[in-house]
Protein backbone atom coordinates (compact mmCIF):
# COMPACT_ATOMS: atom_id res chain seq x y z
CA UNK A 1 0.00 0.00 0.00
CA UNK A 2 2.77 2.39 1.02
CA UNK A 3 4.87 1.46 -1.99
CA UNK A 4 1.83 2.13 -4.23
CA UNK A 5 1.59 5.60 -2.78
CA UNK A 6 5.29 6.18 -3.25
CA UNK A 7 5.04 5.00 -6.90
CA UNK A 8 2.15 7.36 -7.46
CA UNK A 9 4.10 10.25 -5.97
CA UNK A 10 7.15 9.45 -8.04
CA UNK A 11 5.17 8.97 -11.32
CA UNK A 12 5.21 12.24 -13.25
CA UNK A 13 1.72 13.66 -13.84
CA UNK A 14 0.79 13.26 -17.49
CA UNK A 15 0.68 16.56 -19.32
CA UNK A 16 -2.66 17.62 -20.69
CA UNK A 17 -2.86 18.38 -24.36
CA UNK A 18 -4.55 21.49 -25.70
CA UNK A 19 -7.23 19.27 -27.27
CA UNK A 20 -8.08 17.77 -23.88
CA UNK A 21 -8.26 21.20 -22.29
CA UNK A 22 -10.31 22.60 -25.18
CA UNK A 23 -12.82 19.77 -24.77
CA UNK A 24 -13.26 20.60 -21.09
CA UNK A 25 -13.45 24.38 -21.42
CA UNK A 26 -17.12 24.93 -22.47
CA UNK A 27 -18.50 23.02 -19.47
CA UNK A 28 -16.11 24.92 -17.20
CA UNK A 29 -17.11 28.26 -18.67
CA UNK A 30 -20.85 27.54 -18.25
CA UNK A 31 -20.21 26.48 -14.65
CA UNK A 32 -21.39 22.86 -14.91
CA UNK A 33 -17.87 21.54 -14.26
CA UNK A 34 -14.92 22.76 -12.24
CA UNK A 35 -11.43 23.23 -13.60
CA UNK A 36 -9.04 20.95 -11.77
CA UNK A 37 -5.50 22.10 -10.94
CA UNK A 38 -3.97 20.54 -14.06
CA UNK A 39 -6.40 22.40 -16.34
CA UNK A 40 -5.90 25.66 -14.46
CA UNK A 41 -2.13 25.28 -14.68
CA UNK A 42 -2.32 24.47 -18.40
CA UNK A 43 -4.52 27.47 -19.19
CA UNK A 44 -2.39 29.93 -17.23
CA UNK A 45 0.69 28.86 -19.17
CA UNK A 46 -0.78 28.26 -22.64
CA UNK A 47 -1.69 31.23 -24.82
CA UNK A 48 -3.53 29.03 -27.27
CA UNK A 49 -5.87 27.71 -24.57
CA UNK A 50 -6.27 31.19 -23.09
CA UNK A 51 -7.54 32.31 -26.49
CA UNK A 52 -9.80 29.27 -26.60
CA UNK A 53 -11.17 30.19 -23.18
CA UNK A 54 -11.90 33.74 -24.32
CA UNK A 55 -13.67 32.42 -27.42
CA UNK A 56 -15.92 30.12 -25.41
CA UNK A 57 -16.70 32.92 -22.95
CA UNK A 58 -17.70 35.19 -25.81
CA UNK A 59 -19.70 32.45 -27.45
CA UNK A 60 -21.68 31.46 -24.35
CA UNK A 61 -22.24 35.07 -23.34
CA UNK A 62 -23.58 35.95 -26.78
CA UNK A 63 -25.83 32.87 -26.75
CA UNK A 64 -27.25 33.92 -23.38
CA UNK A 65 -27.89 37.39 -24.81
CA UNK A 66 -30.07 35.85 -27.52
CA UNK A 67 -32.51 34.88 -24.77
CA UNK A 68 -33.63 38.50 -24.43
CA UNK A 69 -33.89 39.11 -28.14
CA UNK A 70 -37.34 38.45 -29.55
CA UNK A 71 -38.29 37.96 -33.16
CA UNK A 72 -41.40 39.67 -34.42
CA UNK A 73 -43.89 36.98 -35.43
CA UNK A 74 -45.47 37.35 -38.86
CA UNK A 75 -48.95 38.90 -38.83
CA UNK A 76 -51.62 36.29 -38.28
CA UNK A 77 -49.63 34.07 -35.91
CA UNK A 78 -51.56 35.16 -32.82
CA UNK A 79 -54.95 35.03 -34.53
CA UNK A 80 -54.06 31.58 -35.90
CA UNK A 81 -53.23 30.28 -32.42
CA UNK A 82 -56.41 31.72 -30.92
CA UNK A 83 -58.59 30.38 -33.76
CA UNK A 84 -57.04 26.94 -33.27
CA UNK A 85 -57.81 27.07 -29.56
CA UNK A 86 -61.35 28.25 -30.22
CA UNK A 87 -61.92 25.33 -32.56
CA UNK A 88 -60.41 22.88 -30.08
CA UNK A 89 -62.61 24.34 -27.33
CA UNK A 90 -65.74 23.92 -29.44
CA UNK A 91 -64.81 20.37 -30.38
CA UNK A 92 -64.23 19.60 -26.70
CA UNK A 93 -67.59 21.09 -25.74
CA UNK A 94 -69.40 19.07 -28.43
CA UNK A 95 -67.57 15.93 -27.32
CA UNK A 96 -68.51 16.47 -23.70
CA UNK A 97 -72.10 17.24 -24.68
CA UNK A 98 -72.27 14.04 -26.71
CA UNK A 99 -70.66 12.00 -23.99
CA UNK A 100 -73.11 13.54 -21.49
CA UNK A 101 -76.06 12.59 -23.71
CA UNK A 102 -74.64 9.13 -24.16
CA UNK A 103 -74.28 8.76 -20.40
CA UNK A 104 -77.84 9.95 -19.89
CA UNK A 105 -79.10 7.48 -22.51
CA UNK A 106 -77.17 4.58 -20.96
CA UNK A 107 -78.40 5.64 -17.51
CA UNK A 108 -82.00 5.76 -18.78
CA UNK A 109 -81.70 2.29 -20.29
CA UNK A 110 -80.21 0.97 -17.05
CA UNK A 111 -83.02 2.51 -14.96
CA UNK A 112 -85.67 1.14 -17.32
CA UNK A 113 -84.08 -2.33 -17.22
CA UNK A 114 -83.94 -2.26 -13.41
CA UNK A 115 -87.55 -1.11 -13.20
CA UNK A 116 -88.66 -3.83 -15.62
CA UNK A 117 -86.76 -6.45 -13.61
CA UNK A 118 -88.31 -5.25 -10.37
CA UNK A 119 -91.80 -5.27 -11.89
CA UNK A 120 -91.24 -8.80 -13.25
CA UNK A 121 -90.12 -10.00 -9.84
CA UNK A 122 -93.20 -8.45 -8.20
CA UNK A 123 -95.49 -10.18 -10.70
CA UNK A 124 -93.82 -13.53 -10.10
CA UNK A 125 -93.93 -13.12 -6.32
CA UNK A 126 -97.63 -12.12 -6.35
CA UNK A 127 -98.47 -15.04 -8.67
CA UNK A 128 -96.69 -17.50 -6.38
CA UNK A 129 -98.47 -16.12 -3.33
CA UNK A 130 -101.89 -16.33 -5.10
CA UNK A 131 -101.12 -19.93 -6.00
CA UNK A 132 -100.34 -20.80 -2.35
CA UNK A 133 -103.53 -19.09 -1.18
CA UNK A 134 -105.55 -21.06 -3.77
CA UNK A 135 -104.01 -24.33 -2.61
CA UNK A 136 -104.75 -23.51 1.04
CA UNK A 137 -108.41 -22.72 0.22
CA UNK A 138 -108.75 -25.91 -1.79
CA UNK A 139 -107.24 -27.92 1.06
CA UNK B 1 -41.03 39.93 -21.02
CA UNK B 2 -43.06 37.49 -18.96
CA UNK B 3 -44.95 39.16 -16.12
CA UNK B 4 -46.27 37.10 -13.24
CA UNK B 5 -48.66 34.72 -14.93
CA UNK B 6 -49.68 32.75 -11.85
CA UNK B 7 -53.19 34.24 -11.63
CA UNK B 8 -53.86 33.60 -15.30
CA UNK B 9 -52.56 30.04 -15.02
CA UNK B 10 -54.83 29.34 -12.03
CA UNK B 11 -57.86 30.78 -13.82
CA UNK B 12 -57.07 28.88 -17.02
CA UNK B 13 -56.68 25.62 -15.10
CA UNK B 14 -60.11 26.22 -13.60
CA UNK B 15 -61.51 26.29 -17.14
CA UNK B 16 -61.40 30.02 -17.95
CA UNK B 17 -60.73 30.09 -21.71
CA UNK B 18 -60.20 33.84 -21.83
CA UNK B 19 -57.44 33.48 -19.18
CA UNK B 20 -55.69 30.99 -21.43
CA UNK B 21 -56.01 33.41 -24.35
CA UNK B 22 -54.32 36.05 -22.18
CA UNK B 23 -51.50 33.58 -21.43
CA UNK B 24 -51.07 33.08 -25.15
CA UNK B 25 -50.92 36.82 -25.77
CA UNK B 26 -48.33 37.28 -23.02
CA UNK B 27 -46.01 34.51 -24.20
CA UNK B 28 -46.47 33.82 -27.91
CA UNK B 29 -43.65 36.10 -29.11
CA UNK B 30 -41.24 34.28 -26.82
CA UNK B 31 -42.46 30.85 -28.01
CA UNK B 32 -42.41 31.91 -31.65
CA UNK B 33 -38.81 33.08 -31.23
CA UNK B 34 -37.82 29.73 -29.75
CA UNK B 35 -39.72 27.85 -32.48
CA UNK B 36 -37.97 29.93 -35.15
CA UNK B 37 -34.55 29.36 -33.62
CA UNK B 38 -35.21 25.61 -33.54
CA UNK B 39 -36.76 25.16 -36.98
CA UNK B 40 -35.00 27.94 -38.86
CA UNK B 41 -37.99 29.12 -40.89
CA UNK B 42 -41.19 31.10 -40.38
CA UNK B 43 -43.63 28.57 -41.77
CA UNK B 44 -42.47 25.77 -39.49
CA UNK B 45 -42.22 28.15 -36.53
CA UNK B 46 -45.84 29.18 -37.02
CA UNK B 47 -47.03 25.54 -37.15
CA UNK B 48 -44.91 24.58 -34.16
CA UNK B 49 -46.19 27.42 -32.00
CA UNK B 50 -49.84 26.68 -32.88
CA UNK B 51 -49.36 23.02 -32.09
CA UNK B 52 -47.56 23.87 -28.84
CA UNK B 53 -50.40 26.02 -27.51
CA UNK B 54 -52.97 23.43 -28.49
CA UNK B 55 -51.05 20.78 -26.56
CA UNK B 56 -50.65 23.12 -23.63
CA UNK B 57 -54.38 23.87 -23.60
CA UNK B 58 -55.25 20.19 -23.61
CA UNK B 59 -52.63 19.35 -20.99
CA UNK B 60 -53.10 22.35 -18.72
CA UNK B 61 -54.53 20.18 -15.94
CA UNK B 62 -51.23 18.29 -15.88
CA UNK B 63 -49.22 21.49 -15.34
CA UNK B 64 -48.40 21.31 -11.65
CA UNK B 65 -47.20 24.87 -11.34
CA UNK B 66 -43.87 23.94 -9.75
CA UNK B 67 -42.10 25.32 -12.82
CA UNK B 68 -42.78 28.65 -14.50
CA UNK B 69 -45.45 28.59 -17.19
CA UNK B 70 -42.91 29.85 -19.75
CA UNK B 71 -40.45 27.07 -18.90
CA UNK B 72 -43.25 24.53 -19.29
CA UNK B 73 -44.12 26.10 -22.65
CA UNK B 74 -40.46 25.99 -23.74
CA UNK B 75 -40.48 22.25 -23.18
CA UNK B 76 -43.71 21.75 -25.14
CA UNK B 77 -42.47 23.99 -27.95
CA UNK B 78 -39.18 22.09 -28.07
CA UNK B 79 -41.07 18.83 -28.26
CA UNK B 80 -43.31 20.09 -31.08
CA UNK B 81 -40.29 21.45 -32.94
CA UNK B 82 -38.54 18.11 -32.58
CA UNK B 83 -41.57 16.34 -34.09
CA UNK B 84 -41.74 18.91 -36.90
CA UNK B 85 -38.04 18.54 -37.67
CA UNK B 86 -38.34 14.75 -37.73
CA UNK B 87 -41.24 15.03 -40.18
CA UNK B 88 -39.33 17.54 -42.27
CA UNK B 89 -36.24 15.38 -42.38
CA UNK B 90 -38.34 12.53 -43.75
CA UNK B 91 -39.81 14.71 -46.47
CA UNK B 92 -37.05 17.20 -47.27
CA UNK B 93 -33.97 15.08 -46.46
CA UNK B 94 -32.39 17.55 -44.05
CA UNK B 95 -28.98 16.73 -42.77
CA UNK B 96 -29.19 14.57 -39.64
CA UNK B 97 -25.82 15.13 -38.05
CA UNK B 98 -25.35 12.93 -34.97
CA UNK B 99 -22.92 13.31 -34.18
CA UNK B 100 -8.38 31.82 -11.91
CA UNK B 101 -11.88 31.32 -11.88
CA UNK B 102 -12.61 30.05 -15.26
CA UNK B 103 -16.37 30.38 -14.89
CA UNK B 104 -17.67 33.41 -16.71
CA UNK B 105 -19.62 35.31 -14.08
CA UNK B 106 -19.05 38.76 -15.47
CA UNK B 107 -22.12 40.33 -17.06
CA UNK B 108 -20.67 43.37 -18.76
CA UNK B 109 -22.10 46.86 -18.36
CA UNK B 110 -19.51 48.57 -20.53
CA UNK B 111 -21.24 50.25 -23.56
CA UNK B 112 -18.39 49.37 -25.89
CA UNK B 113 -18.61 45.79 -24.73
CA UNK B 114 -22.37 45.86 -25.33
CA UNK B 115 -21.77 46.98 -28.92
CA UNK B 116 -19.31 44.14 -29.40
CA UNK B 117 -21.87 41.77 -27.97
CA UNK B 118 -24.52 42.99 -30.39
CA UNK B 119 -22.12 42.29 -33.24
CA UNK B 120 -21.34 38.86 -31.83
CA UNK B 121 -25.06 38.13 -31.37
CA UNK B 122 -25.77 38.79 -35.04
CA UNK B 123 -22.93 36.52 -36.04
CA UNK B 124 -24.09 33.83 -33.65
CA UNK B 125 -27.72 34.00 -34.78
CA UNK B 126 -26.53 33.41 -38.34
CA UNK B 127 -24.12 30.66 -37.33
CA UNK B 128 -26.86 28.92 -35.34
CA UNK B 129 -29.03 28.70 -38.44
CA UNK B 130 -26.18 26.99 -40.27
CA UNK B 131 -25.92 24.22 -37.69
CA UNK B 132 -27.61 20.88 -38.42
CA UNK B 133 -31.10 20.96 -36.78
CA UNK B 134 -30.30 18.30 -34.17
CA UNK B 135 -27.23 20.13 -32.92
CA UNK B 136 -29.00 23.48 -33.10
CA UNK B 137 -31.89 22.22 -30.97
CA UNK B 138 -29.62 21.19 -28.10
CA UNK B 139 -27.48 24.31 -28.01
CA UNK B 140 -30.50 26.63 -28.26
CA UNK B 141 -32.34 24.86 -25.44
CA UNK B 142 -29.28 24.65 -23.20
CA UNK B 143 -27.25 27.79 -23.85
CA UNK B 144 -29.99 30.23 -24.84
CA UNK B 145 -33.00 29.00 -22.84
CA UNK B 146 -31.09 27.38 -19.98
CA UNK B 147 -33.09 24.15 -19.89
CA UNK B 148 -31.41 21.33 -17.94
CA UNK B 149 -29.86 18.43 -19.87
CA UNK B 150 -32.50 16.08 -18.48
CA UNK B 151 -35.44 18.11 -19.84
CA UNK B 152 -33.74 18.56 -23.19
CA UNK B 153 -33.23 14.82 -23.47
CA UNK B 154 -36.87 14.10 -22.61
CA UNK B 155 -38.31 16.64 -25.05
CA UNK B 156 -36.04 15.64 -27.92
CA UNK B 157 -36.51 11.92 -27.26
CA UNK B 158 -32.81 11.18 -26.74
CA UNK B 159 -30.66 10.10 -23.79
CA UNK B 160 -29.05 12.63 -21.50
CA UNK B 161 -25.63 11.40 -22.63
CA UNK B 162 -26.58 11.96 -26.27
CA UNK B 163 -27.81 15.46 -25.41
CA UNK B 164 -24.43 16.26 -23.83
CA UNK B 165 -22.51 14.89 -26.79
CA UNK B 166 -24.60 16.95 -29.21
CA UNK B 167 -24.11 20.04 -27.07
CA UNK B 168 -20.36 19.54 -27.10
CA UNK B 169 -20.34 19.14 -30.89
CA UNK B 170 -22.60 22.13 -31.40
CA UNK B 171 -20.45 24.39 -29.23
CA UNK B 172 -17.30 23.26 -30.98
CA UNK B 173 -18.81 23.83 -34.43
CA UNK B 174 -20.01 27.29 -33.45
CA UNK B 175 -16.65 28.17 -31.97
CA UNK B 176 -14.86 26.99 -35.12
CA UNK B 177 -17.29 28.93 -37.28
CA UNK B 178 -17.00 32.17 -35.32
CA UNK B 179 -13.33 32.08 -34.28
CA UNK B 180 -11.62 30.12 -37.05
CA UNK B 181 -8.05 31.13 -36.17
CA UNK B 182 -7.89 28.39 -33.52
CA UNK B 183 -7.63 25.60 -36.11
CA UNK B 184 -4.71 26.98 -38.15
CA UNK B 185 -2.86 28.17 -35.05
CA UNK B 186 -0.97 30.80 -37.04
CA UNK B 187 -2.25 33.73 -35.01
CA UNK B 188 -1.49 32.12 -31.70
CA UNK B 189 1.81 32.48 -30.04
CA UNK B 190 3.25 30.17 -27.45
CA UNK B 191 2.62 26.84 -29.19
CA UNK B 192 5.58 25.49 -27.28
CA UNK B 193 3.37 25.50 -24.23
CA UNK B 194 0.72 23.16 -25.73
CA UNK B 195 1.38 20.41 -23.26
CA UNK B 196 2.32 21.82 -19.92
Amino acid sequence: MQSDQRDHQRRPTRRLTCEEVAAALPAIVDGTERADRRIQHHVTTCLRCQAELVHYRKLLRALRQLRTEYLEPAPGVLSGILANLEEAGERGAIRSLLSGKRAAYIGGVAVAATAAGAAGTLVLVSRASNKRKGMRLAG
Amino acid sequence: MSPDLTGLVTAARAGDRSAFDELVKATYTDMYTLAYRLTGNEEDARDVVQDAYLRAYRGLKRFRGDARFTTWMYRITANCASTALAKRSRTRHDELDEEFDLVDVNPDHDPQRQAELAFERDGIARALQELPPKLRAVIVLRDVYDLPHESIAVELGITEAAAKVRLHRARRKLRERLFPQRSDGSLIEGDDAHAV
